[in-house]
């Protein structure tokens, strides 16, 4: 009997490791795909077959040193200057709006969180237009500075996960600091953002990645000023029928030095998510 | 039905049971929902009349500072020893009215028409020079920030009021009158939520809800490429948007493409919602599962196409399905023969296909991310004593594991179904909204709401269109999201599995 259960059990260990193993292979391929042709020297735009015959370099400098029509180095500066910048001011307006919703009580306070809740429902590209006017009506369009203001202005309705850590945070710690005379001042600064590490890695984290990956509103609010491009439109650009032919080896090449430091970031961020997700997710 | 009674229910009765049940209170459920949206109605208009009844005791029961305070602001604070305060408010109205005389009147008076002198030619010479008339697009805009900002300075102005009046209390009653010093400290201490709220709040009110309220209005007009400011004006038209949307009469293109978009929108919400939830759920269950050796790296192999930005893998995936991409490449590889399926252009149905199967390629990691950490959570002594009581792996699974999972997470599925409904980067990047047709107006097969949406506003400036869309998406989405939070604020009584 016990021998069966264990021979029973070994055979559905090795299925389950084919499966995922299969599985693996077909998540993980188009990845590897990228990865090798990014070093394909032979051939155009495309090859009939899978696995390139010739590696080298020659597409990654040809990114950094053919810059004359597209700028792929001035695209991957201006993403990494856009992403610094809203990464500052969303994380610093994320973790504001969490604590004033979880720690502090006021008036009117359920209905902030409400209000809040249902603009976030809000289809985001629907009130782009309105926004390209009115960054244009500031004198902004086309600037780096436009989309610093775009990428953070609305961080502050993503204060859920956030405010679901703080109210984990026990409010005896609050009363026992009050009654040494803290202020709410010094008991944010000094209290819950020590104690409040993972989240403020993940919030920091997540606005930074932010930049790198849209481009819908990178796209509006940029037209056709290709100096100002993030790296999501300029990749994008790549692929359009205008350039695919001759840049489409540079695009999977750029593509891989967008995703490196991405990936390296979110695996660092990885055991935050699932702790976000779980822990503060659910609570609302 | 008594609780016992259930409990000796075949499982198909059982299921039976629910399911009546469900649709049994279903009604009761709408209803509720209707009744809260009422319930708020009520408090809202109640809530008003309060205010307007103490705005009037304020004026009765105060002295003549506070009195003339109702018209110059700030006036009580200055009588009363809080000069700067006082001068605050004072510039405030002096700022306010400046900016209605200079600016905002100007546009304000225009709302009702939206522009009358339209952009003309004029012969001048030899040349033609361009006259600009007014520009509808600005005038709704530039009357949007007025409103905003007058509605913002009647709430500084209630304050004053208010303020006013409780001064006038205070020192009646001989208490301390705190100086504009001791007002700042507050700022970091009782008051402390304004200070922490007051810089988001004004971002959000700048860059999401103006232009929110803009989009709406948007919706009531005839913005399109025909009405387009400068050149031309634009006007208010009522529900004609809407009506053209809902007008499904053959020959109206705009109702049929209306009419299949959102049937297709549907079912692909379905579909990329479950495919996702359930697939995912079962390869998390395979890593998870007790004796699967090097879990962190199958997880790291699936996860890991999370973190490539989804872009990339989208246009990526884009250009390995074209006829001589990649996967067509492969194919002919394993059959030894010539394969070029179009994955992407030829029927609706192949299309539409694809795109699930590839949205689950996207999609299911996620899902795997969030199922691991809920699994792990699931307290390791409900198994244990299972065990002791004899249940079998798979009694483990349908009685713990499967009712935890959905306990934890079925408020995040509608979510997901929300976000699916306005999952724009999938089918954008993806098809493109393709194959394309002659029969919707301005869409492919493959374009759900949102993305047609934003062809219209991108390739057509049809806007008013565009925005009467967004508004029906909204309405859907917010009440699914509305209900979610309900039933999970409902369910939050999680101590009832721990």
């Amino acid at each position: 009997m016990i021998k069966s259960y264990k021979a029973r059990r070994v055979i559905a260990n090795t299925l389950i490791y084919i499966i995922l193993a299969v599985l693996g292979i077909i998540w993980i391929s188009p990845l590897v795909y990228m990865v090798l042709h990014s070093f394909r020297a032979e051939g155009l735009a495309t090859v009939p077959y899978l696995i390139p015959r010739e590696y080298s370099f020659q597409n990654y400098i040809d990114l950094f040193v053919n810059t004359g029509t597209l700028n792929f180095p001035r695209w991957y500066l201006n993403t990494f200057i856009v992403a610094c910048c809203a990464r500052v001011i969303s994380t610093l307006s994320v973790l504001m709006v969490s604590y004033a919703f979880s720690r502090l009580r006021f008036k009117s306070r359920k209905k902030f969180i409400n209000v809040g809740m249902i603009l976030g429902m809000f289809p985001g590209f629907m009130t782009m237009i309105a926004i390209y006017y009115l960054l244009k009506a500031m004198g902004l369009s086309q600037t780096l500075v436009a989309l610093v203001i775009c990428y953070s202005a609305g961080a502050g309705l993503g204060f859920q996960i956030s405010k679901g850590f703080f109210d984990t945070i026990p409010r005896a710690l609050d009363e026992a600091a009050t009654v040494d005379g803290a202020t709410k001042n010094q008991i944010f600064w000094k209290i819950i953002l020590p104690m409040s590490k993972p989240i403020i890695v993940y919030t920091i984290l997540t606005s930074f990645i932010g930049p790198w990956t849209d481009f819908i509103l990178c796209k509006l609010i940029m037209g056709d000023n290709r100096d100002n491009y993030t790296v999501a439109i300029g990749l994008q650009l790549m692929t359009s029928l205008e350039f695919k032919s001759d840049y489409f080896k540079q695009f999977l090449a750029g593509s891989v030095l967008v995703a490196v430091p991405i990936t390296l970031l979110f695996l660092k961020l990885q055991n935050y998510y699932v702790e976000g997700v779980t822990a503060g997710g659910v609570k609302g | 039905m008594k609780y016992i009674d259930y409990k000796q229910l075949n499982p198909f009765q059982k299921f039976a049971y629910n399911f009546t049940n469900f649709f049994k209170k279903l009604p009761g459920r709408v209803a509720a929902f209707f009744k809260a949206i009422g319930r708020f109605f009520v408090r809202l208009f109640t809530g008003i009349g309060k205010g307007v009844a103490n705005y009037v005791t304020r004026f009765i029961k105060g002295d003549w500072t506070v009195k003339l305070s109702y018209v110059v602001f700030g006036f009580g604070n200055m009588m009363k020893g809080q000069i700067i305060k006082g001068l605050l408010f004072l510039a405030t109205e002096v700022a306010y009215i400046y900016f209605m005389i200079s600016f905002g009147f100007v546009y304000l008076s225009k709302f009702g028409t939206l522009g009358t002198v339209e952009t003309q030619q004029v012969k001048d010479g030899p040349f033609t020079k361009t006259v600009f008339g007014d520009n509808s697009m600005l005038i709704l805009l530039y009357s949007v920030l007025t409103i905003v900002v007058t509605l913002v300075v009647f709430f500084i102005y209630i304050a004053n009021t208010k303020s006013a009046y409780k001064l006038q209390q205070l020192k009646s009653e001989g208490k301390h009158i705190m100086n504009f010093k001791e007002e700042m400290k507050d700022f970091l201490d009782g008051k402390f939520h304004i200070t922490m709220l007051s810089l988001p709040v004004l971002l959000i009110a700048i860059f999401t809800i103006l232009p929110m309220i803009f989009m709406v209005l948007i919706a009531f007009t005839n913005y399109d490429k025909q009405h387009m400011p400068p050149g031309t004006l634009f006007t208010w038209v009522g529900l004609d948007n809407f009506a053209s949307l809902v007008d499904i009469t053959s020959g109206a293109k705009k109702g049929v493409t209306f009419l299949e978009l959102t049937k297709w929108t549907v079912v692909w919400a379905i579909f990329a919602t479950f495919t996702n939830y359930i697939l995912g759920m079962i390869v998390a269950l395979m890593i998870n599962k007790k004796g699967i050796k090097l879990k962190s790296l199958w997880r790291t192999l699936f996860v890991i196409t999370i973190a490539v930005p989804q872009f990339v893998s989208l246009l990526l995936m884009n250009q390995m399905l074209q006829t001589n991409g990649a996967i067509n490449i492969l194919l002919s590889e394993l059959t030894g023969q010539e394969v070029a399926i179009q994955f992407l252009n030829s029927t609706p149905l192949m299309a539409r296909v694809t795109v699930i199967i590839i949205n689950c390629w996207v999609g299911i990691p996620y899902t795997i991310l969030s199922a691991s950490g809920v699994l792990m959570n699931i307290p390791a002594d409900l198994y244990e004593s299972a065990r002791i009581d004899g249940a079998g792996p798979v009694k483990q699974f349908t009685k713990i594991t499967l009712p935890y999972m959905l306990f934890v997470t079925g408020p995040a599925l509608i979510t997901q179904f929300v976000g699916n409904i306005n999952n724009f980067n999938v089918i954008y990047l993806l098809t493109g909204g393709g194959p394309s047709t002659e029969n919707f107006y301005q869409a492919g097969y493959t374009d759900i709401l949102v993305t047609w949406l934003f062809k219209l506003t991108m390739n057509q400036q049809d806007y008013g269109l565009a925005a009467a869309i967004g508004i029906l998406v909204f309405i859907v989405c917010a009440t699914l999201s509305l209900i979610t939070f309900n039933m999970s604020k409902s369910a939050k009584d999680e101590e009832a599995f721990s």
